[in-house]
């Protein structure tokens, strides 16, 4: 059982603003329902203020879910624009006296909700940068994806440096293994696409981590934002990352960096092709669905519909297809 | 406040016989049975008693087939990694894809680190298991066949016996986790080809901590815990005998109740989820209703998310389990649900209630009134309940 604080139980089973806003004119949309939680953020914003006047949610989730999507309400109502768009995932967790490590996601999903609400209001697209992936560290609620941006906006090659960026490891240190596989892998990715020297890439095992000094106290304020700008800002993937393979594939759009979707949904399609043999033999196979931005859809039948293995296969099959197109993607399974 | 306790397949209350048989042995009754003397052989002789009562719950032809462990983690852990190690010319294992992660996280382990290989067989809608996919994983080099009796999530059932009939054709050792099973269904091992199987007390109202494994007698076996000579040499230490002599009592006592299991609390389980189903729109029993465990009812309530409804149904003083995501903090639902290929629309709020001998009517009653509320008041709060909201259909968040 959670341990959730008073706080957190009182938005639970009390929470204030949850329904439909009819006058909202500002609305974020964030979260899966694959993932287990999803949030619509309505706001009324006064045009001539920019004032949010009324606030309210609905929320498919957990219950720090739903308490922190109702904090959030809270703390925007009579806050302008501006000033609402300071406040932290942080401030939603402090607001409800912290949340469980594993839980700090709830509080960034209201981050982001607001992100994109006021988006929305403003006529921008606004772009999530979840990559997701396994929890690594548990104290700090912080995944691989979120280390891997870190690792890579920031050139990081030691595992202090990535507990500075990203607090992760700044606990009790039992992610160090999972940590370091992830700064490792990366930073391999980076020395083939050119981004860091071999010499500087972090090789597995070179740390002791009972020499480890760095301890970062939840909440830590430096650490914080540091944390906050890394999630807030997706690096800007044409120059962070040069599509090596991609160059050899479309020459003519490497400066750019970029690919038509015709040309992505061909070497998408090329990558499946790669893979299938391998899924076959395990009895498995997958089948291209969709492609839409940087996410591809795809049918995972057989044995590799079995969790477990399911979440290999996924990240098996992704990091394949991001070697080959040279930009981030995300595989969603479809059913 | 009503409390009802509906959360048996994740442990079961220790029966006051079962207590009341093992406090002896922690007092006056301490000896170790390895010792000669007067204290050491009264001990032998209650662990002896406790291996017929078990012996005598799983049908086994003799008692010296069940060797008694920690539980149902490691008499799996146990039945692998001896197999293994007992058919070093052969290297591949087949299972399912809804085990306990006591079988599933040992043999990617295994995988990893040996290289064995693991054929993972897929099940349908329904939680049964594809045999075709089975027969064509078994060959010659299969050193162990392992697949759970009875699954923990939802009760669905494996045909175990012509499971293990189809292993013995290639000589494949085959072990079943029945842990959920033991105690619920009659067992009767004489009568079946099955090798190896795991149980544990603190499912069938025995202490935790203390479980066993059937080794049929002839079956190759390499002992993994290295020491004395406790259990024939097949798991060294000294035994827990407080722990033994409850799970024994609590053998004899599950072969007391089977029929109550069988009639009783089914129809309770039925009631529950009758109740439910009609009060509740949208939501649906995962697994397979016809070949289930008695006391298993796994409800799938369609747009909300189980930890939430668990939070509710708690303040209620109904104790229940979830598949979600949310409860283990991992972001996937159970790989149970995900292999029956439940939607994510409803594998997220999949609520499993299971009974056992100690549940009555009243508890039902008190369930059945207060879970439409609950339901009803998540779904006024999700952005994905159309009959809540016209809108919901339109309700595309950015990275669904
Ligand atoms: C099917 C199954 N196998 C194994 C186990 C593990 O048993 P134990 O808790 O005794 O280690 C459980 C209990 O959660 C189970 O349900």
């Amino acid at each position: 059982m959670w341990d959730y604080t008073d706080k957190v139980k009182e938005y639970f089973f009390d929470p204030k603003n949850a329904g439909v806003l009819e006058e909202a004119n500002a609305v974020g949309e964030v979260g899966a329902i694959s993932c287990g939680d999803a949030l619509k953020l309505m706001l009324a914003v006064d045009p001539e203020t920019e004032v949010i006047t009324a606030a309210k949610f609905q929320t498919f989730g957990c219950g720090s879910a739903i308490a922190s999507s109702s904090a959030l309400t809270e703390i925007i109502i009579g806050k302008t624009l501006e000033d609402a768009l300071k406040i932290s995932n942080q401030d939603i967790a402090d607001f409800l006296g912290g949340l469980p490590p594993e839980k700090m996601h709830c509080s960034v999903m209201g981050y982001e909700a607001l992100q994109a609400a006021v988006a929305n209001y403003r006529g921008e697209e606004w772009q999530d940068d979840h990559e997701e992936g396994e929890l690594v560290c548990k104290c700090f609620g912080v995944d691989a994806g979120m280390i891997e941006r870190a690792v890579r906006a920031n050139k990081l090659t030691t595992p202090e440096q990535v507990t500075f960026y990203t607090k992760a490891g700044g606990g009790c240190l039992t992610c160090f293994d999972k940590l370091e596989e992830v700064l490792a892998s990366t930073n391999a990715a980076m020395v083939t696409e050119g981004l860091i020297m071999a010499e500087e890439a972090y090789r597995l095992g070179s740390v002791d981590p009972r020499q480890l000094k760095t301890k970062a106290k939840p909440g830590a304020a430096k650490p914080k934002t540091d944390i906050d700008q890394v999630m807030a800002k997706r690096p800007p993937t044409a120059s962070a990352m040069p599509p090596a393979s991609a160059v050899a594939a479309a020459p003519s759009l490497a400066s750019t960096g970029r690919l038509t979707t015709v040309q992505k949904i061909r070497l998408i399609e090329e990558g499946l092709e790669e893979v299938r043999p391998f899924l076959k033999k395990d009895g498995g196979d997958c089948e291209l669905i969709d492609v839409d931005g940087s996410n591809v859809y795809v049918k995972l039948s057989g044995a590799c519909t079995g969790c477990q293995m399911a979440s290999v296969t996924i990240n098996g099959v992704q990091e394949r297809l991001i070697a080959k197109l040279g930009m981030p993607l995300r595989i969603v399974p479809v059913s | 406040m009503r409390t009802v306790y509906l959360d048996n397949n994740a442990t079961t209350a220790v029966d006051p016989a079962v207590l009341e048989a093992m406090l002896p042995y922690f007092t006056e009754q301490f000896g170790n049975a390895s010792s000669m003397h007067a204290f050491g052989s009264a001990v032998g002789a209650a662990i002896k008693a406790a291996r017929q009562q078990v012996q005598k719950l799983l049908g086994a032809e003799f008692d010296h087939e069940i060797v008694f462990t920690s539980g149902g983690t490691e008499s799996d852990n146990m039945a692998i990694l001896s197999a293994l190690e007992a058919s070093p010319e052969r290297d591949e294992v087949i299972t399912s894809a809804v085990e306990h992660p006591a079988i599933l996280s040992t043999l990617a382990h295994l995988e990893k680190t040996r290289g064995i290989k693991v054929h993972v067989i897929p099940v349908d809608k329904k939680g049964m298991l594809d045999i075709a996919a089975y027969r064509a994983a078994l060959s010659e080099r299969v050193a162990l066949v392992t697949f759970m009796w009875a699954n923990n999530e939802t009760g669905t059932l494996f045909p175990v016996v012509e499971l293990a009939e189809l292993a013995k054709e290639v000589g494949a050792l085959f072990h079943t986790d029945a842990v959920q099973a033991v105690g619920k269904i009659a067992i009767d091992l004489k009568s079946t080809p099955i090798d190896m199987l795991s149980l544990s007390g603190h499912k069938l109202h025995g202490p935790k901590g203390i479980g066993a494994l059937y080794v049929k007698r002839g079956v190759r076996f390499r002992s993994q815990q290295k020491g004395g000579q406790q259990e024939r040499g097949r798991r060294a230490g000294t035994e827990n005998t407080p722990g033994i002599v409850g799970l024994g009592k609590a053998a004899e006592l599950a072969m007391l109740h089977m029929d109550d299991e069988a009639t009783r609390v089914a129809a309770l389980r039925d009631r529950l989820e009758k109740g439910i189903l009609q009060r509740v729109p949208s939501c649906f029993v995962t697994g397979n209703p016809h070949e289930r465990l008695p006391n298993t009812a796994n409800i799938a309530f369609e747009y909300i998310e189980g930890e939430a409804i668990l939070l509710m149904l708690n303040r209620a003083g109904i104790a229940a389990s979830s598949g979600s995501a949310c409860t283990s903090g991992s972001l996937e639902p159970s790989h149970v649900l995900r292999a029956m290929d439940i939607p994510y629309t409803a594998a997220h709020g999949a609520t499993r209630f299971s009974f056992s001998r100690f549940n009555t009517d009243a508890d039902v009653d008190h369930v059945i009134e207060v879970v439409p509320a609950i339901i009803d008041k998540l779904r006024a709060m999700s952005p994905f309940w159309a009959g809540a909201n016209e809108k919901a259909k339109d309700f595309k968040p950015v990275y669904a």
